[in-house]
């Protein structure tokens, strides 16, 4: 038994490789999942290398040239103020997919660390779980929207306008968020928590939280990703919706919504105002989604019989 | 399985009072003046007395507590009163308040409740009617172009958000083609046909709208349960002592795979009155949706506190129904 687990480790990193390998096998076979990869990446760097090649600053005013049609200077026209569209999108599009990202990662923290307490913590369980079920009974839009109205002033005064609000709809954002990710890594743990190398590590000696780290966690490493993906997604979303309710980011400080909210107005001057944020909110969602679905694909074990 | 749904309405007390006690908490401790929008020629002691009109010179507990006892005493009682027509104690009593219109917050919640229901709920209804069986066929002929084109389409309608597939409609049908009126007109009375063709013309796009959100969402739901039964051996069995094809599919597999569905629409019920809000405000619809925009936008506290606090209600309620409903559904599924 013990020489079985000593040596255990030592050919487990080859296996381990090939889970890899066999992942991203899979993940290829779902066509779906990896155009949505290419759109990603393609809009990523279209979002950060763009400004390089189309140099024009999102919040240079000309008034001579508002409310334009595409043309090869402006290749998404102008707005009311003569702002070039196409850079006020890939600048909009740098704080729309900070802003998913970090809210994403704030999420999946708080969501991991709840899931593993009250998984591996029978103490912790109960009230963890009570927390969450609260959590997920308040009506979040609501909320976000009331959270954003009143504190929104104070961050601006103590922060500056751009900063205290990025904290502000990224905080809020996380911690109205991390819900069905800790479910789903408390039950992941819970499985994992009952299985033979733990209690062999309990045995051994090991402290609680190297086992956690060491032992537990790679092991829900798995649907941590895929509620990664999804939560790029929704928070994209959510974003993109308080922007569009005029709650979210200033319009000197332009999001993919708040471009959209501030279209909307001209949408029958300059359809184009609201098409490329939309299109790019769309697309980027869209892609995203398309991830999730072909790594929860690749990483569920019945469809790798198929 | 009756023990079961006891118990879990006396659990719903405690989370429904520490929900409340959160929004409440949430929305009093934030830092903002409800005086802090008049001009500031009013001499001090006005202003306090302003505010002590507002009950704010009482302290956040004793608020807190007359607000449950007008929400959970005193406004029931007048619902009953004036459904009923009987009379309860000399029909004096405190009411929630609204800051901005001065009326009872309830009057407003029941005067915008029928846009939102009807718009928003017939959104949802026809999203299930399409939802269902475009879920079935895709997963009855699972990687056939029909299901390849639905699975696309779902999942578009699921990705994109409404209020950019409610501006492009705005944008097609009715700037462009001028097919639709753009924004919702609540005093159209319906009297006769005419009438009711301009409601069904206002109503088209933003009903559109939100049944291709619910039903792209519904549609995933119905296709991954319908494909979860079509693999399992009592399918096989059917199939194998001669019962015809369309009786096993439609009687077998699809009321065993509507199980998990008829869970997941109870749950979304909800969001039919709270997830609304974007595509009310973007048609103008004036529902519950807008009425919380606008409150928001107003620092109308009592009158926020009070509809979070009935979406929050509405969660949990419909929690409470999804579970049951799964209980008496599924005999395999037993609480107690």
């Amino acid at each position: 038994m013990t020489d079985a687990s000593a040596t255990a480790p030592l050919p487990g990193i080859a296996p381990s490789r090939s889970v890899a390998g066999d992942i991203w096998r899979q993940f290829r076979a779902h066509r779906g999942g990896l155009a949505g990869l290419f759109v990603f990446v393609f809009i990523v760097l279209a979002v950060y290398v763009g400004p390089y090649i189309h140099q024009v600053a999102p919040n240079t005013i000309n008034v001579r040239e508002r409310n334009q049609w595409p043309s090869w200077a402006h290749p998404f026209g102008t707005d009311n103020l003569g702002k070039d569209m196409l850079a006020q999108v890939l600048a909009g599009g740098r704080i729309s997919l900070a802003v998913g990202i970090t809210a994403m990662l704030l999420a999946l923290l708080l969501g991991t660390l709840v899931g593993v307490l009250s998984g591996y913590f029978r103490r912790l369980d109960g009230p963890l779980m009570r927390m969450t079920d609260l959590f997920l009974a308040l009506p979040l839009l609501p909320l976000l929207l009331v959270i954003l109205m009143l504190f929104r002033d104070t961050l601006r005064s103590a922060f500056g306008p751009e900063t205290g609000i990025f904290i502000l709809i990224v905080f809020v954002i996380g911690i109205t968020s991390w819900m069905h990710t800790a479910r789903i890594v408390r039950g992941d743990v819970l499985a994992v928590k009952s299985q033979e190398f733990i209690v062999a590590a309990k045995s051994s000696g090991m402290r609680e939280h190297r086992i956690i780290i060491r032992h537990v966690l790679p092991n829900v490493l798995s649907s941590i990703m895929v509620s990664a993906t999804l939560g790029i997604a929704s928070a994209i979303i959510t974003e993109s919706a308080l922007s569009f309710l005029g709650l979210g980011f200033p319009s000197d400080f332009p999001t993919w919504g708040r471009l959209l909210y501030d279209g909307a107005n001209f949408m029958q001057l300059t359809p184009s105002r609201v098409l490329w944020p939309g299109l790019a909110i769309s697309l980027t969602v869209l892609s995203v989604n398309f991830m999730g679905d072909a790594i929860r694909d690749a990483l569920d074990p019945r469809a790798l019989k198929r | 399985m009756f023990t079961y749904t006891l118990r879990r309405l006396f659990f719903a007390i405690p989370t429904l009072l520490v929900i409340s006690f959160v929004i409440f908490a949430l929305l009093d401790l934030a830092p903002s003046d409800p005086t802090g929008d008049l001009p500031l020629t009013i001499p001090p002691e006005v202003r306090e007395q302003i505010r002590a009109s507002l009950g704010l010179d009482q302290t956040f507990l004793i608020r807190y507590l007359k607000w449950l006892q007008q929400f959970f005493v005193n406004e029931p009682l007048n619902l009953l009163e004036s459904l009923t027509g009987w009379q309860f104690g000399d029909g004096e009593r405190m009411r929630v308040l609204s800051w901005a219109t001065r009326s009872p917050v309830v009057d407003l919640i029941v005067q915008r409740l029928p846009q939102t229901l009807w718009v928003v709920g017939l959104a949802y209804l026809f999203g299930i009617l399409i939802a269902i069986p475009i879920g079935v066929i895709s997963a009855y002929k699972q990687y056939s172009i029909f299901d390849q084109v639905g699975t696309f389409v779902s999942m578009v309608g699921y990705s994109v958000p409404t209020f950019f597939t409610g501006i492009v409609m705005i944008v097609v049908f009715s700037s462009y083609l001028q097919w639709f009126p753009s924004v919702y007109d609540t005093n159209l009375r319906v009297t006769d046909l005419d009438s009711l063709w301009l409601q069904v013309k206002q109503m088209a796009m933003p009903v559109a709208v939100l049944a291709l959100y619910n039903a792209s969402q519904i549609t995933r739901f119905v296709r991954a349960s319908m494909l979860d039964n079509l693999n399992q051996d009592y399918v096989r069995t059917a199939r194998a002592k001669g019962v015809k094809e369309k009786a096993v599919l439609l009687v077998h597999v699809l009321r065993n795979s509507l199980i998990p569905v008829v869970t997941v629409v109870a749950l979304g019920v909800p969001t039919i009155f709270s997830g609304a809000i974007i595509t009310e405000q973007i048609f103008r619809v004036n529902g519950l949706g807008q009425l919380l925009i606008t409150a928001v936008q107003g620092a109308d506290i009592p009158l926020v506190q009070t509809l979070t606090f009935i979406f929050a209600l509405l969660i949990v309620l419909f929690n409470l129904i999804a579970d049951v409903l799964y209980g008496i559904l599924d005999p395999r599924i037993r609480y107690d």
